[in-house]
């Protein structure tokens, strides 16, 4: 355990931090001044992030502040392109269909699977304050 | 009976609210009118399997404890009008198809239970009918599901937005009684300034119970001050300052005398219901519960309830449209 | 406020990615883990019923990240459950994530097509 937080790369911790943060604290911009809807604004950050992953930039952040950039949902975004023309240069063109999803369903698959396992063992409860 | 001014009907010989009845859920049990409630909960489930059973038990607990309290039985209710804000009104149709009366199904939404009074009313002031039965509901968590979020979505509910109450109120209206009296029933008109912010009914509303008071005031003759208290049903926060503003402009000081079910319902700094209550079961258990027994103590002796209504769902507001709203009036005297 | 929630989580992700890293494994790896990771505390917390909570103050702050996919596909499928399995919780999971998956993935094909035919 000592071992592990002794070889902590703490300077990329804390930028994953101030990225993470950053992005986030657009997000909460964008609800407060546009009323957008959750499902408008996490959509908005997936193409978002897929733009910027195909035109190769999202890479640098994510270079930059590793988890801070591919925590946030620009991140999934990013992973799908980034996986989509990864398969191209493997494939061609059929990659460009299988690489998005190929790339991104260990995510996918686990949302869905912790999703269904929620609903069998769990109800929902009235917010209490 | 009689017709005065351009929609306000006038009973001479005005029908009693015999008595009423209501149940609320646990937030409700924590506000500040929580003991004029019959019965609260301690859970949204009543234990049951969903939350809209759930509601529909609530609405059929609350008509038989009304009928109970009554002491009249139940073959002598001769009609009953019922609504809710669930599709196609499932929980009035659930919880009250063991009732066995003639059931006449009614939607305005929040203003439901003031239109099910009037209704009521008219019924009883006819040869048609010596008792006449009304009631609403809604659920917090039903609501939610179909009109807005899972409960569980860690979303954030804007300052403007509204809590639905979870609960019923029923009454029932009988043709002779010693009172409190329905002295006059307005029906309000449909209106629709343009707003399309689903989190911010109040603002929606305002204008709509506004349309309704001028127009009860402008039939009866009537000034704010003639009454003890005007009871606005849903408009929160918001759309009480809204309406208050308004009807200033309109030359109609309401200022001393005004509250809203919305606001009285809940402690807004203890509760986070940011712009208060709402929903069918605001105005009827607020009515039922703390204004009956207000009525009954003489502590008032003259009041106006003015219930509102958004007439809108979950569809209309996805594709845009703006929010047409509603208001019913009724006086109440001893 | 909802930048030290968000903030926060990706922290939480950046110290499993250094884990897996001292583990030896390469960055796609890393990444894969860490959303499975974050997925599986956000689907944990909303079964807890304490996620809609932390959801209240962090606002986008635990939105924004995985976290807020994660949650959006958790809750229907619970507030759904009274509908049953199939229609309920199966139909509804995507009520609200199915939005992302649509975008995302068709922007990510639009990406490869592009790539493909442009050979760039």
């Amino acid at each position: 355990m000592i071992n592990f937080f002794q070889n902590v790369d703490w300077i990329l911790v804390l930028k994953s931090f101030v990225i993470g943060g950053l992005i986030c604290l657009i997000g909460q911009i964008l609800i407060d001044k546009t009323k957008l809807t959750p499902a408008r604004i996490l959509v908005a950050y997936v193409t978002f992030g897929a733009i910027l992953g195909g035109l190769g930039i999202y890479q640098y952040l994510v270079d930059f502040a590793g988890a801070g950039a591919t925590v946030p949902l620009t991140g999934f975004g990013n992973a799908l392109a980034k996986g989509a023309i990864n398969a191209v240069y493997e494939k061609g063109i059929l990659g460009a269909f299988t690489g998005g999803i190929t790339a991104t369903a260990g995510g996918i698959a686990a949302a869905v699977f912790f999703g269904y396992i929620a609903a069998l063992i769990s109800k929902p409860k009235i917010k209490k304050q | 009976m009689k017709k005065v001014g351009n929609q306000t009907i006038v009973f001479d010989i005005p029908p009693t609210v015999l008595e009423t009845a209501c149940i609320g859920g646990p937030k409700e049990a924590n506000g500040p009118l929580a003991k004029y409630f019959d019965q609260v909960l301690d859970d949204e489930f009543w234990g049951e399997a969903s939350w809209e059973k759930a509601e529909s038990k609530i609405i059929k607990e609350t008509v038989n404890r009304v009928v109970a309290k009554s002491k009249i039985s139940q073959g002598k209710i001769e009609y009953c009008f019922s609504g809710d804000l669930l599709n196609q009104c499932i929980s009035s149709g659930f919880g009250l198809r063991d009732l066995n009366v003639p059931y006449l199904g009614i939607f305005g939404a929040c203003s439901t239970f003031v239109e099910g009074m009037g209704l009521s009313a008219l019924f009883c002031n006819t040869p048609i009918a010596n008792y006449a039965l009304c009631a609403t509901s809604s659920h917090f968590c039903s609501a939610e599901k179909q009109f807005r979020f899972p409960l569980e979505l860690g979303n954030q509910r804007p300052q403007t937005s509204q809590w639905t109450v979870t609960g019923a109120g029923s009454a029932l209206v009988s043709k002779s009684g010693q009172g409190p009296f329905i002295t006059s029933f307005t029906p309000g008109k449909i209106v629709d300034m343009g707003i399309k912010d689903v989190n911010n009914m109040g603002a929606a509303m305002a204008p709509a119970a506004l349309n309704t008071l001028i127009a009860h005031f402008h039939d009866t003759g009537r000034s704010p001050s003639y009454y003890d208290g005007i009871f606005t049903g849903d408009l929160g926060y918001v759309g009480k300052d809204i309406l208050s503003e308004l009807s200033l402009k309109y030359g109609y000081n309401i200022s001393s005398n005004y509250n809203d079910c919305g606001v009285m319902i809940f402690d807004k700094s203890e509760q986070d219901t940011h712009s208060g209550g709402s929903g069918c079961a605001c105005c009827a258990t607020v009515f039922s519960g703390f204004l009956f027994n207000q009525l009954k103590q003489k502590k008032f002796k003259k009041i106006l309830l003015v219930a509102t209504g958004a007439l809108t769902n979950a569809t209309s507001a996805q594709q845009g449209e703006s929010i047409p709203s509603i208001a019913h009036a009724i006086s109440i005297e001893i | 406020m909802h930048f030290g929630y968000g903030g926060l989580i990706c922290t939480i992700g950046q110290l499993i990615w250094e884990a897996c890293k001292q583990a030896g494994l390469n960055q796609e790896i890393c990444t894969t883990i860490v959303s499975i990771c974050l997925i599986f505390i956000s689907a944990f917390l909303t079964a807890l019923n304490v996620f809609n909570r932390i959801g209240k103050f962090a606002g986008a702050g635990s939105l924004v990240p995985i976290t807020g996919f994660s949650n959006s596909i958790v809750s229907p499928a619970m507030e759904y459950k009274s509908e049953g399995y199939v229609m309920g919780v199966g139909a509804k999971m995507f009520t609200i994530a199915g939005p992302v998956l649509v975008y995302g993935i068709s922007s990510s094909i639009i990406v490869g097509i592009i790539y493909a035919m442009f050979g760039i």
